[in-house]
C-alpha cells in the first residue's frame, strides 16, 4: 500500500518528521517497507519570467533571453525553443541543476555567446507529454494557471517532490488497504484525532430508485449492492487537483470517471464500477451466478467462459460484469455514454479470489475484494464517489440512491479484562490506558460492563487475546519487558536416534565425505536415468498435483539421484574428488489406501505415504573403491555398537555393477546396498569415472545399536596365535571361510584376522591362497598345545568339507 | 707391586681418556678390568706378598680399581651423550613439510547452523521433536487456524497430493501433534524441511529448513517470548547484537511479531546487505492463538504458550555471507568444505 504523505495529512495532523513517523507506524503495526520520492531526480528547477529577448548574432535558429528568477541579477539563457515568447514564465533548470534520464545542466557558451541554464520541457522533467494536460506538443512548457512565484522550486506545481511511504500491509487488515485505514492506524500511533473527510453531496432531480433495479440472487457472494446514477455526464479529462493526487501516488490520470473510480480505491479501499446505464438492458441489475459455459467479453475485449461458481452482474438479458473482478465490453463508460450507473458493492472475497485465480483475471478491484471488504464502508463511500462527481462537475448526481444490503453485518461486543490482558503480555498497563488505545481506534468501550463494540472494518478482532494484541502493539512492543519464564522446567535432551545421526555424521566427516543436501521431490524421468526396471516398486510414487514442472513432481522413492546428481555437478567442475553424505526421507506409497474418515480432521490421514529415513552415500575419486566403501560402512558399526552384521553379495540391482555390491545385513535383516554404480548409469549421469554409493536404511541401523554397553574384564591370560594357509578355488569367497573358521573355531577363538590373498603362477591356475592369523584365548587358563591343535583340526577339517580348502605347506 | 699397579692406572686412565666409541672404552674395560685384565693380573698375585705388604697393596689396588672404573663410566656417560647429539643432528627435519593431516569432511552448513540453533534451545530445556514432511490439510492449515478460505491455502503457494494431503509448508504441524499427544509442559523446537512453491533464484527455494519452537505452561507472558528469543538472537548473532520485536500477523499466534536484529555486516549503521536500514528480520513468533491450543486439546484459559519459527537457510546465509541459496543444493565440494 503507497500512500503520498500529503494526502495522508488531509485526516490526520502529523507533526513529527518522517522517519520518526515511519518508525512509529513499523512499531505499531504498519511495517514501512521503502518512503520514496517523486521526482528525487530532479533538482534546481525554478520559474523564471523571460524580461528580454535578442536574436543570437551567429545562429539563426538561436536567441539569447534574460531570465528573471527573482534575484538581483537576471539570468541569461541561449535557447533554440520557438515556442517561448518575452512576459512567459517557464521552467528554468539552473547551473548544477539535475533532471530526468541523468541529465545534468552547467553553464556553458553557446555560438560564443554565454548561457546560464536552460528552459525546461515536461519530458526533462519526467513526463510524457500526456501527463500535463496543458504540456506544448513540443517545446518548453509555459505556466499559464496558478503561475509560480519567479525563483520557486517547480516540483510542487508538477506534483513532484512528494514522499510515498510504503506499507506492508498483514492479511488481516483489509481496512489498511486505503489511505483512510493508514490515517485512522497513524492517529492511533500518534495519538491524534482523526479528521474523517467531510461529504456532502449535491444531487438534481430525480429518483436514482425508479431508474434501476438492482436484485441480489446470491446474498452469500454479494452481501450488499449500491449504486448512484449520474446524468449528463461529460467522460473528459479531470481537473489539476485529482490528477496531482493520482500522480502523487503512482497512478496515471486517465479520465473523469476512471479517475474517481480510483481516487476511491485509494481513499476509501473500496472498488467502484461504472456502467454505461444506456447500454443495460431493462435498467435492471441481477447479481446472480453465471450459467456454465455462459460466455463473456472483459472490458479490454478477451473473451472467457463460466462456470456456475462465478458471480455476474447481469441485466435483464446478459452478464454485464464480473461481479468485482471486471467490467464488460457490452456496458462500458466510452466517450459517448451520457448516464452511468454507479456500482459501490460487496462481494465475497474467496469467491472473487477464486473466480480470478480461474480465468487468470486480476485486477486493483479484485485485488482489493480478495482481501475481504466491509460491507458496511459503502454507506459513506458512495456519498464520497457521488461527491467527487460533483467536485469534479464529471455529471450530475441524481437524487437518491439504490442500496441493497440483506446481509447485514453487525458490530460484535467483546469482553476485556484488565487483569488477564497484563499477565498475557506481562505488562501492569491501567485501565484507563487500555481504554485510551481502544479508543484510539474507534473501539466503543462500555467500561461499566467491562466490554468493547468492535467497529465492523475490524473483523480480525474477535476475542480477548485480539484486544491484548491491540493494547500491546500501541502500547509498544518495546516498552514490554523481556522476561525469562520461571515455569516448571523441562529436560532438553536428543532423543537416541538424534544422537546416532550425530555420531553417524563425525564418522562420515572422519572419512572426508561432506554433508549434503538434495530436493525431495524430482522428475519421474529418473527412473529411466538409474536404469531402474519398468515394473519396479520404485517407480510407484506421491504425484504432487501442481509442481513447479515436471522436474519437480515426484516425491523421491530412492535417494540416489540427488546425491548422483551433485556428483556430477562435482565431477563436471573439474572437482577431481568428491564424498557426499545425506541422511534424508523417501516416500513410499502406502499399497492399500483404507477407507477414508468421516471425519474432516482425519482427512488424507489413510493416503499419507511412509517416511523412511536413508543414509546415502556418494563418492568417486583416487580414493573411492569398494573397500573403502565397506570400510566406512564397519567403522560406522563399530562407532554405532553394532556387532552382528555381514555383508552379502547382490547382482541383482539393475543400477548397479552386479559383480561389485553388496548388501549390509544386521541381524538377519537387509538394512541396505553398497558399492560401485553400474557403468551405465554413471554415463547417464555424465560421471565418466567410477562412482561407489550406499543406501542404508537408517531404523533398521539404529534397531541393532547395542544401548547397553557394558564392561567385560580384560584378559588374565595370554592369547596364542596360529597362522594358516590355504589354497581355494578362485571363486570362493572369503567371508564363507571366516564363517567356517569362526563357527568351528568355538568360543576360544578370539579373533581372526585375513593377512594375505595371493593368487598367480605359484598356486595354480583358477586358484587362491589365503592366509589369516587366528588368536585362540581362554578366561580361565592359559592354552596348551593340545587345546590349540584340537580346534586348528576342527577348523581345518570344516574348511576343507565346506569350502574344498587345502592347507598350504 | 706398587709401581705396577701405578703403571697400570696411569695407562688405563690415558686410555680411557682418548677413547673415541663405546666399542673401545668396553675393551678397555675388558682389557683392565675383565677376569683376565691387567689389574686382575696383579691382584691374583697379591698371595705372594708379605702379610704387612698385602692389606696396604690391596687397598692401593681397591683405590686404583674404583679410578679406573669411575673414569669408565664417565667416559661412557661422555661418549653416550656425544652419540645421542649425533643422533639427533642426523636426525633434523624439515618442520615445513606438510603434515600427515586426515581429510575431513565437514558438515553442511545448513547442518551446521541447525546443531547451534538445537545446542541453544536444548540448554534452555527444549526437546528436539521431528516429524512427517507429507501431512494432511488439517494439520497443515486448519489446526492452525488457517481455515478454508485463507489464502495461505491457495494452491500458489502449497504443493498438493490430492486437496487433503500437501507438502508441510511449515514444520508447525509437528507442534500440532506434539500439543495434541504429548503431556504438558511443552519446550520443544521442530526442525525440518519445508515446502513451498517458490521458483528456484538467489533468494528462493521451493525446499528449505525451518525451525520452529513452542513453549506452553501456565502463566507464559508475551515477556517471556520477548526474553527468550533475544536470548536466542543474542547466542546466535552476538551478545552485542540488538533485538527489535515489531507487531505482525500470522494466523496461529495473537499478538504476532517479527523480530528483526541489528545487522550483523554493519552492526546497525546501514548498509546494503540490510538496505541502508540497520536491521535484519530473522524471525516470526507470537502467542499461540487461543484457537489453535483449544483445537489441540489445551484449554487456553488455563495455559498459554508462544511459538516462533526461524528459517535456517537465511540464518546460515547471514552467519556464513552467502549471496545465493542455491550452493546449498548444488553440494560442490568447494562450497562445503568451507564451514
Amino acid at each position: 500500500m503507497n500512500v503520498p504523505m500529503s494526502w495522508l495529512k488531509q485526516y490526520v495532523d502529523i507533526d513529527v518528521d518522517t522517519k520518526t513517523y515511519v518508525d512509529k507506524m513499523t512499531m505499531s503495526g504498519s511495517k514501512v517497507e521503502a518512503v520514496e520520492e517523486s521526482g528525487k531526480e530532479i533538482t534546481n528547477v525554478v520559474a523564471g519570467k523571460i524580461v528580454n529577448v535578442e536574436q543570437h548574432p551567429d545562429a539563426d535558429r538561436l536567441r539569447i533571453m534574460q531570465v528573471d528568477i527573482g534575484a538581483e541579477e537576471n539570468l541569461q539563457i541561449v535557447t533554440a525553443a520557438a515556442n517561448v515568447q518575452l512576459g512567459d514564465t517557464v521552467p528554468v533548470a539552473l547551473n548544477g541543476a539535475t533532471l530526468a534520464n541523468d541529465l545534468k545542466i552547467k553553464t556553458g557558451k553557446l555560438r560564443g555567446v554565454e548561457s546560464q541554464g536552460m528552459f525546461c520541457s515536461v519530458e526533462e522533467l519526467g513526463f510524457a507529454e500526456e501527463d500535463i494536460e496543458d504540456a506544448p506538443h513540443d517545446g518548453v512548457y509555459i505556466f499559464l494557471k496558478d503561475v509560480p512565484a519567479l525563483g520557486s522550486d517547480v516540483k510542487p506545481y508538477f506534483g513532484l517532490g512528494e514522499e510515498v511511504v510504503e506499507y506492508e500491509i498483514t492479511s488481516n487488515r483489509a481496512d489498511c488497504f486505503s489511505i483512510l485505514g493508514i490515517a485512522r492506524e497513524a492517529a492511533a500511533t500518534l495519538r491524534k484525532p482523526f479528521k474523517f473527510p467531510e461529504i456532502s453531496v449535491e444531487e438534481v432531480a430525480g429518483n436514482a430508485e425508479e431508474m434501476a433495479t438492482v436484485t441480489i440472487h446470491n446474498d452469500e457472494l454479494c452481501p450488499r449492492y449500491a449504486a448512484r446514477i449520474i446524468k449528463n455526464v461529460k467522460v473528459g479529462p479531470s481537473p489539476k487537483w485529482l490528477k496531482e493526487r493520482l500522480t502523487s501516488a503512482g497512478l496515471r490520470p486517465i479520465n473523469n470517471i476512471v479517475d474517481i473510480t480510483n481516487y476511491m480505491l485509494l481513499e476509501f479501499g473500496q472498488p467502484m464500477h461504472a456502467f454505461d446505464y444506456d447500454k443495460l438492458a431493462g435498467h435492471a441489475i441481477n447479481v446472480r451466478n453465471a450459467n456454465q459455459g455462459e460466455k463473456f467479453v472483459t472490458l479490454f475485449g478477451d473473451e472467457v467462459e463460466l462456470d456456475e461458481s462465478m458471480l455476474v452482474i447481469a441485466d435483464s438479458e446478459k452478464a454485464v460484469a464480473l461481479a468485482g473482478v471486471m467490467g464488460g465490453d457490452n456496458s462500458k463508460v466510452t466517450e459517448e455514454t451520457t448516464t452511468i450507473l454507479f456500482e459501490c458493492a460487496n462481494f465475497n472475497g474467496y469467491n472473487v479470489r477464486q473466480t480470478s485465480k480461474k480465468l487468470n483475471l486480476r485486477s486493483d478491484s479484485s485485488t482489493k475484494y480478495t482481501k475481504g471488504l466491509d460491507p458496511n464502508n459503502i454507506t459513506l463511500a458512495l456519498e464520497r464517489a457521488a461527491q467527487l462527481i460533483n467536485m469534479t462537475g464529471a455529471g450530475e448526481v441524481v437524487a437518491g440512491k439504490i442500496d441493497v444490503y440483506p446481509r447485514k453485518r453487525e458490530a460484535i461486543t467483546i469482553p476485556y479484562d484488565v487483569e488477564w490482558i497484563n499477565q498475557f503480555l506481562g505488562t501492569a498497563i491501567s485501565e484507563e490506558d487500555m481504554i485510551k488505545i481502544f479508543e484510539s481506534i474507534e473501539f466503543v468501550v462500555n467500561k461499566e460492563a467491562k466490554t468493547v463494540i468492535i467497529p465492523t472494518f475490524r473483523s480480525d478482532v474477535t476475542m480477548m487475546a485480539d484486544l491484548a494484541e491491540e493494547v500491546a502493539r500501541l502500547y509498544g512492543y518495546d516498552k514490554i519487558e523481556p522476561t525469562l519464564e520461571r515455569a516448571e522446567p523441562t529436560r532438553g535432551e536428543k532423543t537416541f536416534e538424534q544422537k546416532s545421526c550425530d555420531i553417524i555424521c563425525e564418522i562420515m566427516s572422519m572419512y572426508g565425505v561432506y554433508g549434503a543436501m538434495t530436493y525431495s521431490f524430482e522428475s519421474p524421468k529418473v527412473f529411466d536415468k538409474l536404469c531402474i526396471k519398468a515394473d519396479s516398486p520404485l517407480r510407484n510414487v506421491m504425484r504432487i498435483t501442481n509442481p513447479l514442472g515436471e522436474d519437480y513432481s515426484i516425491m523421491r522413492t530412492t535417494t540416489l539421484n540427488g546425491l548422483l546428481t551433485s556428483l556430477s555437478t562435482n565431477y563436471n567442475r573439474r572437482n577431481p574428488e568428491a564424498a557426499l553424505y545425506e541422511i534424508g526421507k523417501i516416500y513410499i506409497k502406502p499399497e492399500v489406501v483404507g477407507a477414508p474418515s468421516e471425519n474432516p480432521k482425519f482427512f488424507g490421514e489413510n493416503e499419507l505415504p511412509q517416511e523412511i529415513k536413508k543414509i546415502t552415500v556418494g563418492q568417486y575419486g583416487p580414493k573411492a573403491d569398494f573397500f573403502s566403501m565397506k570400510g566406512l560402512i564397519e567403522t560406522l558399526m563399530e562407532a554405532l555398537h553394532i556387532e552382528k552384521y555381514e555383508f552379502t553379495r547382490n547382482s541383482e540391482l539393475e543400477f548397479m555393477h552386479p559383480g561389485r555390491t553388496a548388501n549390509l545385513i544386521i541381524n538377519g535383516k537387509d538394512a541396505g546396498y553398497f558399492g560401485e554404480i553400474h557403468p551405465q548409469v554413471a554415463k547417464n549421469y555424465d560421471l565418466g569415472t567410477r562412482v561407489y554409493v550406499a543406501e542404508l536404511d537408517l531404523a533398521t541401523i539404529l534397531n541393532a545399536i547395542n544401548k547397553n554397553v557394558s564392561f567385560k574384564a580384560l584378559p588374565k591370560y595370554p592369547a596364542t596365535t596360529r597362522d594358516i594357509a590355504m589354497l581355494v578355488t578362485r571363486e570362493t569367497l572369503v567371508g564363507d571361510l571366516e564363517k567356517v573358521i569362526k563357527q568351528r573355531g568355538g568360543k576360544l577363538l578370539e579373533s581372526v584376522e585375513l593377512f594375505d590373498v595371493y593368487e598367480g603362477a605359484q598356486v595354480g591356475e583358477g586358484m587362491k591362497s589365503v592366509a589369516y592369523k587366528l588368536t585362540f584365548r581362554a578366561e580361565d587358563r592359559t592354552l596348551v598345545d593340545e587345546d590349540i591343535q584340537k580346534i586348528m583340526k576342527k577348523v581345518l577339517n570344516g574348511l576343507e568339507m565346506n569350502c574344498g580348502a587345502k592347507l598350504r605347506d | 707391586m706398587k709401581d705396577k699397579l701405578e703403571v697400570i692406572k696411569h695407562s688405563a686412565i690415558a686410555s680411557i681418556e682418548t677413547a673415541d666409541s663405546l666399542a673401545v672404552l668396553e675393551e678397555l674395560r675388558v682389557q683392565y678390568l675383565g677376569k683376565k685384565g691387567e689389574l686382575t693380573a696383579v691382584l691374583r698375585n697379591m698371595k705372594d706378598l708379605s702379610s704387612e705388604e698385602r692389606p696396604v697393596i690391596g687397598q692401593l689396588a681397591n683405590e686404583v680399581r674404583a679410578e679406573i672404573e669411575e673414569k669408565l663410566v664417565n667416559k661412557k656417560t661422555a661418549l653416550e651423550s656425544a652419540e645421542q647429539n649425533k643422533k639427533l643432528q642426523e636426525e633434523v627435519l624439515d618442520v615445513t613439510m606438510p603434515g600427515k593431516k586426515l581429510h575431513l569432511g565437514h558438515m553442511h552448513p545448513i547442518q551446521k547452523t541447525l546443531e547451534e540453533v538445537k545446542d541453544i534451545f536444548l540448554g534452555m530445556g527444549y526437546e528436539i521433536v521431528e516429524g512427517r514432511e507429507v501431512e494432511t490439510a488439517y494439520y497443515n492449515f486448519d489446526a492452525l487456524n488457517l481455515g478454508e478460505e485463507h489464502p495461505a491455502r491457495d494452491e500458489q503457494d502449497t504443493f498438493y497430493f490430492n486437496p487433503h494431503l500437501v507438502l508441510r509448508t511449515a514444520t508447525s504441524p509437528v507442534q500440532v501433534h506434539t500439543m495434541e499427544n504429548e503431556s504438558l509442559p511443552i519446550r520443544m523446537i521442530a526442525p525440518g524441511r519445508v515446502f513451498r512453491s517458490d521458483e528456484v533464484d538467489a533468494t528462493h527455494s521451493p525446499v528449505f529448513n525451518q525451525i520452529e519452537g513452542l513453549v506452553i505452561d501456565k502463566n507464559i507472558t508475551f515477556g517471556d517470548l520477548k526474553g527468550v528469543l533475544a536470548e536466542f538472537a543474542k547466542a546466535l548473532f552476538g551478545d552485542k547484537v540488538q533485538v527489535k520485536f515489531r507487531p505482525h500477523y500470522f494466523p496461529f499466534t495473537e499478538p504476532s511479531a517479527e523480530v528483526d536484529v541489528t545487522c550483523v555486516y554493519c552492526g546497525g549503521k546501514g548498509c546494503n546487505v540490510c538496505k541502508g536500514e540497520g536491521w535484519i528480520e530473522i524471525l516470526g513468533c507470537g502467542m499461540v492463538h487461543p484457537k489453535v491450543l483449544e483445537m489441540a486439546g489445551i484449554d487456553p484459559t488455563v495455559y498459554q504458550g508462544f511459538a516462533f519459527g526461524v528459517g535456517l537457510e537465511r540464518i546460515a546465509m547471514l552467519k556464513y555471507d552467502i549471496n545465493d541459496l542455491r550452493l546449498f543444493y548444488e553440494n560442490d565440494v568447494r562450497f562445503l568444505s568451507q564451514f
